[in-house]
């Protein structure tokens, strides 16, 4: 039988909001409960909660001090954190398709040679993946995505680029994550999906919820460009495999 | 259809709102006013929503003119010299721009940001429910970027009810109160001692995003990185250089450093009001407290329409006339212009 769960730390983040902290470090463990809490919360809401925020470790949870104090809202919180997870046969799973290499991941080939292999090997790797939206942040629709195995964990870049391109697909110390903005990034570039993860007059606006399985598909540049163009028109160009 | 051009302004200004909480978990972060108690006072000068969008002008001069009809406005924050078309008007009060009339502002004193809200609001088409402006995620109406001269706001034409000005708690330079956590246990209790000790300042280099402190360095027990988590308004980070960054309403919405401590809700107006150069302390209060000042706020907050008064008030028209007369032009008690009467 599995162990008792030991109870989240729960941190002050100010007076409107707790940190319900899981673990100290990047633990795929620790990143269930994070979301499984939140699957909790929204199923038994707690008034006074205004919107809750998964990350890898922790469940970061704004209230309102009008409507409920940190005591109150704190019993409440460990009391779903000892609840049992939802079962996971709910998850969605998308397809996300992917230009490797190139001038769509110019990387690549520093990435393969730092790991002592071929850019072909990386991508093949990186493909054979199965991760999962750990947590979405820093700017809008950047996912972070765990799962990523052992061989392609790199240290991030000593000088981060002060701008990567939209649909940036990177590998970055034991994650690998979808960029949707471009913006400044430290990770490595492997290449680019046509998919926006964030694109406003669409609905849904946000694509991926945290949670949500993820896999890659590689496609050429040509197939790239064409999906690219039906994305900028308001397709998702991401397949939804399950449910 | 009446609208204010915007004929000349300075960076930092733009339209901003109540913001759009809610979408945090996408990673996007809510934006809206830097001192809410000043948005919402300027609204209330001109009967609108608390947090409906306003102007947040930041520290430099601006310049606004009618056009299409009159404008009626409401000016609240850090106070500055003002004038419509030579006639001086005072912060904290409603005002009146007649077709083609412009308002002069000067520099922010006492303060970084002032509101400038318009009678019947700005049109814009909002998103996520805010025209606030984010530029990063491309977001805001009716421009999703600061303003430029040559801007205009369009709105309704100025209803020509008497002027009100309100009345406010009086300023205080008391220290700006934090709650620590949620990682003070990534420091020494020396180094959080340093935290509320010393003497701080508000880099120039900081913007709507985040305030970079300069003063003591703060020393982390070990390692200045951890796993990224969320952020809120007023986390206080502490990157390796040990010079704290207090997180603002354009922040990221998660960060990998430690958080030492986070300003109150009550102080998190004052604390953006603070101008760089400017030295300030920081006092630790405990949670119980902060939300009981958060609460005390939020009354304060929902006081604001009770608070207005007719601009004949002498009493309250003493900050007026100083701001008048700072102004270096020369004001008369019984200028007809400079102090209208209000109608009941």
């Amino acid at each position: 039988m599995a162990e008792p769960l030991s109870p989240p730390r729960l941190l002050p983040s100010g007076d409107s909001a707790i940190t319900v902290e899981f673990s100290r470090t990047i633990d795929d463990a620790a990143n269930r409960r994070v979301l499984a809490l939140d699957l909790v919360i929204a199923a038994e809401p707690i008034a006074g909660i205004t919107e809750t925020v998964p990350t890898y470790r922790s469940l970061l949870v704004h209230y309102d001090p009008v409507q409920i104090g940190f005591d109150a809202l704190g019993e409440q919180l460990l009391a779903r954190a000892a609840k049992a997870p939802p079962t996971e046969t709910g998850t969605r799973r998308w397809r996300i398709p992917v230009a490797y290499g190139g001038e769509h991941g110019i990387d690549l080939e520093d990435v393969a040679k730092a790991l002592g292999t071929t850019p072909d090997e990386i991508v093949a790797r990186h493909v054979a993946g199965d991760y999962r939206v750990a947590m979405i942040g820093f700017t809008p629709g950047w996912s972070y995505l765990s799962g990523l195995e052992t061989f392609l964990h790199m240290p991030r870049r000593k000088d981060p680029r002060l701008l990567t391109p939209a649909g940036t697909i990177s590998i970055g110390g034991i994650q690998t994550g979808v960029q949707c903005l471009a913006g400044p990034s430290g990770w490595h570039l492997l290449g680019r999906t046509p998919v926006r993860t964030y694109q406003l007059h669409r609905d849904p606006t946000f694509l991926l919820e945290p949670g949500d399985a993820i896999t890659f598909t590689a496609v050429d540049a040509k197939t790239f460009a064409e999906q690219d163009r039906a994305a900028d028109a308001g397709e998702f160009v991401a397949e939804l495999v399950r449910p | 259809m009446s609208k204010l051009v915007v004929t000349s302004i300075g960076p930092a200004s733009s339209v901003q709102d109540g913001g759009r909480p809610g979408s945090q978990r996408y990673g996007l972060v809510p934006s809206g006013a830097m001192d809410r108690l000043s948005l919402a006072a300027a609204n209330t000068l001109v009967g609108n929503e608390l947090l409906a969008a306003a102007v947040e002008i930041g520290p430099f001069g601006a310049s606004f003119t009618a056009r299409g009809g009159a404008v009626r406005v409401g000016l609240a924050g850090a106070s500055r010299n003002a004038d419509i078309g030579g006639r001086p008007v005072a912060f904290d009060s409603s005002a009146t721009l007649s077709e083609g009339e412009t308002l002069n502002l000067g520099f922010a004193r006492g303060g970084s940001f002032s509101y400038l809200a318009i009678e019947h609001g700005i049109e814009g088409e909002p998103m996520f429910g805010s025209l606030a402006v984010n530029a990063r995620a491309g977001l805001g109406s009716p421009y999703p970027r600061p303003l430029q001269s040559g801007d205009e706001l369009k709105t309704q034409a100025a209803s020509g009810i008497a002027e009100r000005c309100i009345e406010l708690p009086a300023s205080t330079d008391a220290p700006i109160r934090i709650v620590f956590g949620p990682q003070d246990d990534e420091f020494a209790d020396e180094s959080k001692r340093l935290l509320t000790d010393s003497e701080w300042k508000i880099s120039a280099t900081s913007d709507r995003m985040g305030y970079r402190l300069e003063g003591s360095v703060i020393k982390h027990l070990d390692g200045h990185n951890i796993v990224s988590d969320g952020t809120v308004n007023g986390s206080i980070q502490v990157p390796g250089n040990g010079q704290p960054i207090v997180l603002m309403p354009d922040r990221g919405t998660s960060g990998g450093y430690p958080k030492i401590a986070t300003v109150i809700t009550a102080d998190f107006g004052r604390f953006a009001q603070i101008s760089a150069g400017r030295p300030f302390r920081f006092k630790a209060v405990t949670i119980a407290e902060a939300q009981a000042e958060a609460i005390k706020f939020h009354a304060l907050l929902r006081s604001l329409p009770d608070r207005l008064r007719g601009i004949e008030d002498f009493g309250l028209n003493i900050e007026a006339l100083r701001d008048a007369n700072v102004a270096g032009q020369a004001v008369s008690a019984i200028d007809a212009v400079t102090w209208q009467v209000a109608v009941p």
